[in-house]
């Protein structure tokens, strides 16, 4: 049984009395332990789905339309809040994108670590402290005892991004979801982020959902990867499979905006055009507009997910590589 | 935070100098020559020479300043002309009435505009939060003589539960019980400045829940209400701090018109007679104790926030 099962998900945003479909229709799992990597450019729903996964679209203008989340075998629309409340942070944890907002500016970092383990283990105060000190050591912070009475404004945004996972990791979780966890970091402090990651997900056997815009990121971390455009997954496959032989046009194309220090060339390839606002309404396929392969059936039909193995699905009529 | 506190005091002095300049050229603002006016129309020549003399205004005004402000270092604020006491005497005398009331008046800000607040932003866009602000944009609105009358009007003429004016020193017989003739003066002037803390502390609890790090917190799987009062309400204090100075120098202005409803014996009022008796000395004390008040509870806000915010102390 996956530990992760996302079915048919469908989100949309309710404003001002309508409802605009973000997320459309996605489905995909995590095993115990795996590593799944969602990437696609900013507005293409991926850390909406991650909020709905986590819980944290409660109190926000996005709803659930349509489809299933399930966690260790259980449907997250089924259980009541207090339930779902006793998941977060302990069964499943999350970090974001931004460590030099995501901390609480008014409290010492030990107080924000030994929150949750106060919340989900009942531990005396003196076994949380010692316990958040090993967490700090884990994510290797140099002195981690005088680290848990410093204030977040006293750490740099590789720093604080490690006592966010710190925090994510106090109670064990099977499931953690980094959404864009590198993308606010400098290059260098990047890379050790990344590497702390994979490291720490051997130690403890979690599963790992990371978000990222960043092929490159994605590609060196994940065992699976899902490419999302305009609120669908339209390429699903293996990494390997994926960065050996992508099958949609919009992989193809995001995978030659990469830089190649090796390639003798000035200009970065780019992907003509932008992500499309939701208010836009494309009908057939969402990505043709941009797309150099689209003929006329792309601009009237929405491809479904027929055209694709098992283990490898695109969402094109035309898909690189030809129908199977 | 020590250091913080030094330098915040240190910078009281250019202020509280400026602010002695100001009110020492208050008598020199009078058109014409302010004794002559001060002793009104009958006065003679040489009545006018003596007052001259006694209050020093026959020296150059450099020296005139450096005597009064040499007088006022030593607590001594010049005589009374109206009362012939000093000053100091007089402020003293209204100080009690004043300060008890402030005192109350906060009370009931605190008591009143902080927790509707959070309710109301808690249960933002429901009918408690409409309720809640509805009422706080009324109670801003409604003129504080208007309140304090209506008051009068319901609580001591109609029902006759609560005296209508005055106010015996808590010191003479009934004790603290004589602090209910301050609980309508104190709800009058409460009454918008609770309002303004309702609207602002709901304002900032929308503010900060909207930041990241609230949403980190309900990542832990926090209870709602934890999450609100513990990581929202104390981000959102650190604004609502401000607000507490501004306050201050509203209920000043505001206790002027109150303690004149309700007859009380305090230094509003003695404000507002001292102005009707042209009598500029006490004018000029009263004013440099309300600066020096103001700079005092300015300090406190200053201090609490370093102490609210982490961040406040380093920069």
């Amino acid at each position: 049984m996956a530990l992760l099962e996302v079915e048919n998900l469908s989100l949309a945003l309710a404003l001002s009395g309508m409802l605009k479909p973000v997320v459309d229709n996605i489905s995909f799992s995590v095993d115990a332990g795996d590593t799944l990597g969602i990437v696609g450019e900013s507005g293409c729903g991926k850390s909406l789905t991650a909020l709905a996964i986590m819980g944290l679209i409660a109190d926000s203008p996005i709803r659930i339309t349509g489809g299933a989340i399930r966690f260790e075998g259980r449907d997250l629309a089924s259980i009541s809040e207090a339930e779902r409340r006793a998941l977060m942070g302990d069964r499943m944890a999350m970090i974001f994108q931004e460590p030099m907002t995501s901390l609480n500016p008014v409290y010492r970092i030990g107080d924000q670590i030994t929150e949750s383990l106060g919340q989900h283990r009942k531990l005396s105060k003196k076994a949380a402290r010692a316990r958040a000190a090993d967490l700090l050591r884990q994510v290797r912070i140099p002195d981690p005892e005088g680290r848990l009475d410093a204030y977040p404004h006293q750490l740099s945004g590789g720093m604080r991004q490690r006592v966010m996972i710190a925090m994510a990791l106090a109670c064990d979780p099977a499931l953690l979801i980094a959404d864009e966890p590198t993308t606010a970091l400098d290059v260098t402090v990047q890379a050790q982020i990344l590497d702390l990651l994979a490291d720490l997900q051997e130690e403890t056997g979690m599963a790992v959902m990371l978000i990222s815009h960043d092929l490159g990121v994605i590609a060196e971390n994940c065992k699976d990867v899902a490419v999302m455009y305009r609120g669908r997954i339209v390429e699903a496959a293996s990494a390997a499979d994926l960065f050996a032989a992508p099958r949609h046009p919009y992989t193809v194309g995001l995978l030659n905006s990469i830089p190649d220090p090796d390639a003798d060339k000035d200009d970065l390839e780019a992907i003509p055009g932008r992500v499309p606002t939701i208010d836009e309404v494309i009908p057939g396929c969402a990505f043709h507009p941009r797309c150099a392969f689209a003929q006329d059936i792309c601009r009237d039909v929405r491809p479904g997910d027929a055209i694709a193995s098992k283990e490898h699905t695109a969402l094109c009529h035309f898909p690189t590589g030809g129908a199977e | 935070m020590f250091a913080y506190t030094i330098k915040r005091l240190l910078t009281l002095i250019p202020t509280l100098f400026a602010a002695s300049v100001l009110v020492f050229a208050f008598i020199h603002l009078i058109p014409g020559d302010p004794v002559a006016v001060l002793l009104g129309d009958t006065a003679t020549p040489e009545e006018i020479a003596a007052l001259s003399a006694e209050m020093g205004l026959d020296e150059p005004i450099y020296i005139q300043y450096a005597y009064w402000l040499g007088n006022v270092m030593q607590g001594d604020l010049g005589r009374s002309i109206f009362f012939q006491e000093p000053v100091t005497r007089v402020i003293a005398d209204g100080a009690e009435t004043s300060i008890l009331l402030a005192l109350m008046t906060m009370v009931w800000i605190v008591v009143l505009g902080v927790p509707i607040g959070v309710i109301a932003a808690t249960r933002h866009g429901g009918w408690i939060d409409q309720i809640a602000s509805g009422g706080a944009m009324f109670a801003a609105s409604i003129p504080t003589f208007w309140l304090g009358l209506y008051l009068i009007l319901i609580f001591a003429v109609t029902l006759g539960w609560l005296p209508s004016s005055g106010f015996p020193s808590v010191f003479d017989d009934g004790g603290l019980a004589n602090l209910r003739y301050l609980l309508l003066p104190s709800l009058t002037l409460a009454a918008p400045n609770s309002a303004l803390i309702i609207r602002l502390v709901r304002a900032s609890m929308l503010d900060v829940q909207r930041e990241d790090h609230v949403r980190t917190a309900r990542a832990k799987g926090l209870h709602p209400a934890k999450v609100a009062l513990k990581h929202v309400f104390r981000n959102a204090l650190v604004a609502v701090a401000a607000a507490f100075g501004f306050t201050f120098a509203a209920l000043i202005s505001e206790a002027v018109v109150t303690e004149t409803v309700f007859s009380l014996p305090g230094i509003g009022r003695l404000v507002v007679e001292s102005i009707l008796r042209r009598d500029y000395p006490v004018i000029q004390g009263v004013v440099l104790v309300i600066v020096c008040l103001y700079l005092v509870i300015n300090l406190i806000v200053d201090l609490a926030y370093a102490w609210l915010d982490p961040r406040v102390s380093l920069k």
